[in-house]
């Protein structure tokens, strides 16, 4: 029963009296209300904006949250009013819903915030009102295709150990993935250009020889446009035998429409070849050099403007059905028309109906050859009624398909537009995030080094470490990974030093350099460039095996200060980072400012401690925006004692 | 040859006549003539009917209710029918859904003509309470008169055998098709025979009201199942 009418029992009951007189039999016992209370008003504090009703509009759902009792794990007892610690807007709909019984998606409120409200509060989208449930299905259509082109995306980064097969069909697939794949992507499209250029220039005639009139080109030079045929159905067979043997699923690759035409474009040359001896189908095989023609939609992998046209006739296929149905009937009615207005005009070109339906296609089309003309006042005037009347049937579907087309291209401009903000975006947000796990580590970091500095004595390095005040909910939450780690006999490392690991694994590498030029006297520049090298790719890796020796850390503790001279323009390009430049080295000095970079050794058993870790070459390293915090793997705080002083702790 | 001639002729003719009435059609469709004069009224909508019921003091008197009764009457009656006054197809509408299985249209139209008791085509806020005043709060005569009334449906004051029949078959229409044992076609007759053995005294054929109250007066079960919804509100 719709609970809508709820309010409207009593009064059905009510009229039941009316059965009473005609029935014969007893009437059964009424259920008495026991809960005989007043209807009261519910006070719904919802961030804030106080929404009240009638506790009886909220029971007209029972199976949602506010009219069963779990609200009340939402009762304040103090204020006696529900809190919700929702979004007050979102709210307004879900409450009219119980009032009104319908529910309306707000056109401006975010999809996937709304749907969050709905399941909070346990009400079920489907039954959003018909005014707005196609808007609430369109857009979370495109919210769930925006979603499905991320996973693609993130399914394409992700894939560290593939199969020379399933590396192959991504080549294919996606030509920007690696160079081969880049190269065999342009020696396709050229060889097809190629082709298509051959088929069409064959047919052009050449230039007569002294006895024979004009020869198309085809003919003359046989064996120069044999050979190039040859070549490009060559080259296609491989390209499609590979992508064969690559797909994943060859049955569905097989059945896929650019794999047809594919097979299309290259089955003339084959059957040309079997059949050249045979003179009869000889007609038949010149029909099927028609289909070389094919060779050109294989283009369409090549361009993404020809895939999203295809798309869009494929799937505007309905509106094209009415158009080629409406003109059907218009041109039959009118060629009808026509033909019988022109009967009694002599020398009349309109000899059959069939014979104009070519007049009206032309008209219709506003072409108008001029091969047949009406010659009668009656045929004229149906013959401009058929123009006009053309003109208007072409025009009707076409803005349909048009704005198809656009919906889909612009659907597509969109997802390439995110894709190639994705990455900066992605890496905007690792940074952001990467402060809290490594928040983690610099703590650790400033653990052991307040255990040093006491051994050591410097009040002052003390004092700026410690400025950095840990809230509870951080200690906490330090606490418990360092329990897992404790736990695990794991340590937590940075990114980068992990991808360093697993490539220092993979190639054994750089002379290592001795450590002791790590040693804190050094503040040459070169030293502080060297060092910015080293200090990058220096992840925040405890050394569990460096605790127990004291001296071992102490050494490698150095405290390296570098002076920084007048902060360069922000030009220099990152790439150059790499390299042993001095300008590398001041791209995070800025003048005035004191940066504590904690960093530390990472040890990897099977190298030795100290050198090789310094001198790995930085694979990656992030863009850093100057004005920002500098790296990943370097914590700093700053403070304004001392200027130009760029302080470094190798630990 | 002359034959000729008029076939080109005569199609010219009756091509000019055809496209002469088309391009008329046209304009007119195109609204730049029009040929009768009412079709400007075509424009004028006819404005929600709107209805607002009397005071709340004076409904009090005339009803049994209380102030807080019929508040909460008010606003579950406003609530579905925002405009203030019912007409026959919500009515409708609204008792069927208390009934999913069977048809209740046509029970609810008689309800419908015993709520509207000025038969003006729609059930205002008044209707509406005055018949539950009768029917939850009112003595046992008053709700007999109200079911006899609602039986007599073209209210001359006599139930014929056709009357209750109709009133019946709507009854059991109500019920729809899937009941234990199976609905038969004479059913609804066999009750109303029934019904005429016990209330139809004289056996004249209709049933008058004094007859219906005596006999009802008389009948426990009746007596009984009077008072049942009386707690309902």
């Amino acid at each position: 029963m719709a609970t809508g009418v709820a309010a409207w029992l009593p009064f059905a009951r009510a009229a039941a009296i009316g059965w009473m007189p005609v029935a014969n039999c007893p009437m059964p016992i009424a259920p008495r209300d026991n809960s005989k209370k007043q209807d009261e008003l519910i006070i719904l504090n919802v961030s804030g904006r106080r929404f009240q009703t009638w506790r009886t509009t909220l029971d007209r759902y029972p199976d949602t949250l506010l009219g069963s009792s779990e609200k009340d794990f939402f009762y304040n007892e103090e204020t006696k009013e529900y809190f919700f610690d929702r979004d007050p807007d979102a709210f307004r709909s879900i409450l009219n819903f119980y009032r009104t019984g319908k529910l309306h998606y707000p056109r401006h409120e975010c999809i996937s915030a709304y749907d969050e409200e709905l399941t909070f509060f346990g009400i079920i989208p489907e039954i959003i009102g018909d005014c707005c449930y196609e808007e609430y299905k369109d857009r979370k259509r495109e919210n769930l295709e925006r979603l499905q082109d991320d996973q693609e995306e993130n399914m394409d980064l992700k894939m560290p150990n593939m199969n020379f097969r399933e590396t192959m069909w991504r080549a294919f697939e996606n030509p920007h993935t690696s160079t081969m794949a880049l190269v065999f992507y342009y020696v396709t499209g050229f060889f097809i250009a190629v082709s298509v250029i051959t088929n069409v220039v064959e047919t052009v005639p050449c230039g007569a020889t002294a006895n024979q009139k004009d020869m198309p080109c085809g003919e003359r030079y046989t064996v120069a446009f044999f050979c190039m045929d040859t070549a490009c159905v060559m080259i296609f067979t491989v390209e499609y035998l590979l992508r064969l043997f690559a797909a994943p699923s060859r049955y569905r690759f097989m059945r896929s429409v650019m794999s047809i035409i594919d097979v299309v474009a290259i089955l003339p040359y084959y059957i040309g070849l079997v059949m050249t001896n045979n003179e009869d189908v000889s007609g038949a095989f010149v029909t099927l050099r028609v289909f070389r023609v094919f060779r050109i939609f294989k283009f369409s992998r090549h361009s993404q403007g020809l895939r999203i046209l295809g798309y869009t006739l494929k799937s505007c296929a309905s509106e094209l059905g009415f158009l080629l149905f409406s003109l059907t009937m218009a041109i039959i009615i009118f060629a009808t028309v026509m033909f019988y207005a022109e009967k009694g005009s002599s020398s009349s070109k309109f000899t059959s109906i069939p014979a104009s339906f070519w007049y009206t296609i032309v008209t219709m089309t506003t072409l108008g050859y001029g091969d047949m003309v009406p010659k009668t006042i009656a045929g004229k005037i149906f013959g401009s009624i058929c123009s006009l009347s053309g003109v208007l049937v072409i025009a009707l579907p076409v803005p349909v398909i048009v704005s198809n087309f656009s919906r889909i291209y612009h659907q597509n401009q969109r997802a390439d537009k995110r894709r190639a903000q994705k990455k900066a975006r992605l890496t905007r947000i690792r940074i952001a995030k990467s402060g809290s796990a490594n928040a983690f580590l610099q703590s650790k970091r400033n653990g052991l080094l307040n255990e040093l500095l006491e051994l050591t004595g410097t009040e002052e390095d003390e004092q700026k470490l410690t400025q950095k005040s840990i809230s509870l909910l951080e200690s906490q939450h330090h606490h418990l990974l360092h329990c897992l780690e404790k736990t695990t006999a794991h340590e937590f490392v940075d990114e980068q030093i992990y991808e360093q690991n697993c490539l220092e694994t993979a190639l054994q590498t750089y002379p290592s350099r001795s450590p002791s030029v790590s040693s804190h006297d050094s503040s040459t520049r070169t030293c502080c460039s060297r060092k910015r090298k080293r200090n990058v790719p220096l992840p925040n890796t405890s050394l569990p095996t460096t605790h127990s020796t004291h001296q071992g850390p102490l050494q490698e503790l150095s405290a390296i200060h570098i002076q920084c001279g007048d902060p360069l323009s922000h030009t220099a390009s990152r790439s150059n980072l790499n390299l042993k430049t001095d300008e590398s080295s001041r791209i995070n000095c800025k003048s005035g400012r004191i940066t504590t970079a904690i960093i530390s050794l990472p040890t990897p058993p099977a190298l030795t401690p100290d050198g090789d870790g310094l001198h790995r070459p930085p694979q990656r390293r992030p863009p850093q925006p100057p004005s920002h915090p500098p790296p990943l793997s370097i914590q700093t705080t700053t403070s304004s004692a001392g200027a130009n002083i760029v302080k470094v702790s190798a630990l | 040859m002359l034959n000729a001639i008029w076939e080109t002729e005569g199609l010219q003719t009756v091509g000019i006549v055809v496209l002469v009435f088309a391009s008329i059609k046209l304009l007119h469709l195109l609204g730049l003539i029009s040929f009768s004069e009412d079709s400007v009224e075509d424009e004028l909508e006819l404005s929600a009917v709107r209805h607002r019921p009397e005071g709340l003091e004076q409904l009090e008197a005339q009803t049994r209710f209380s102030r807080k009764e019929l508040q909460i009457l008010y606003r579950g009656f406003k609530n579905e029918c925002p405009s203030g006054v019912v007409n026959e197809d919500t009515f409708k509408d609204i008792y069927s859904q208390f009934f999913p299985q069977g048809d209740a249209s046509t029970y609810a139209h008689f309800l419908f003509n015993a709520f509207d008791t000025d038969h003006n085509g729609s059930v205002s806020f008044e209707d509406f309470v005055m018949g539950l005043s009768i029917l939850l709060r009112g003595t046992v005569q008053e709700k007999l008169n109200w079911a006899f009334n609602l039986y007599d449906i073209n209210k001359d004051g006599y139930i014929t055998k056709e009357e209750m029949l109709d009133i019946m078959k709507a009854i059991y229409d109500m019920m729809g098709k899937c009941t234990y044992p199976v609905l038969k076609e004479e059913t609804p007759r066999q009750h109303v025979e029934v019904f005429f053995q016990k209330m139809d005294k004289n056996k004249d054929g209709v049933v008058t009201i004094d007859e219906f109250i005596d006999c009802c007066q008389n009948d426990e079960n009746i007596m009984r199942s009077m008072h049942l919804f009386e707690n309902v509100l």
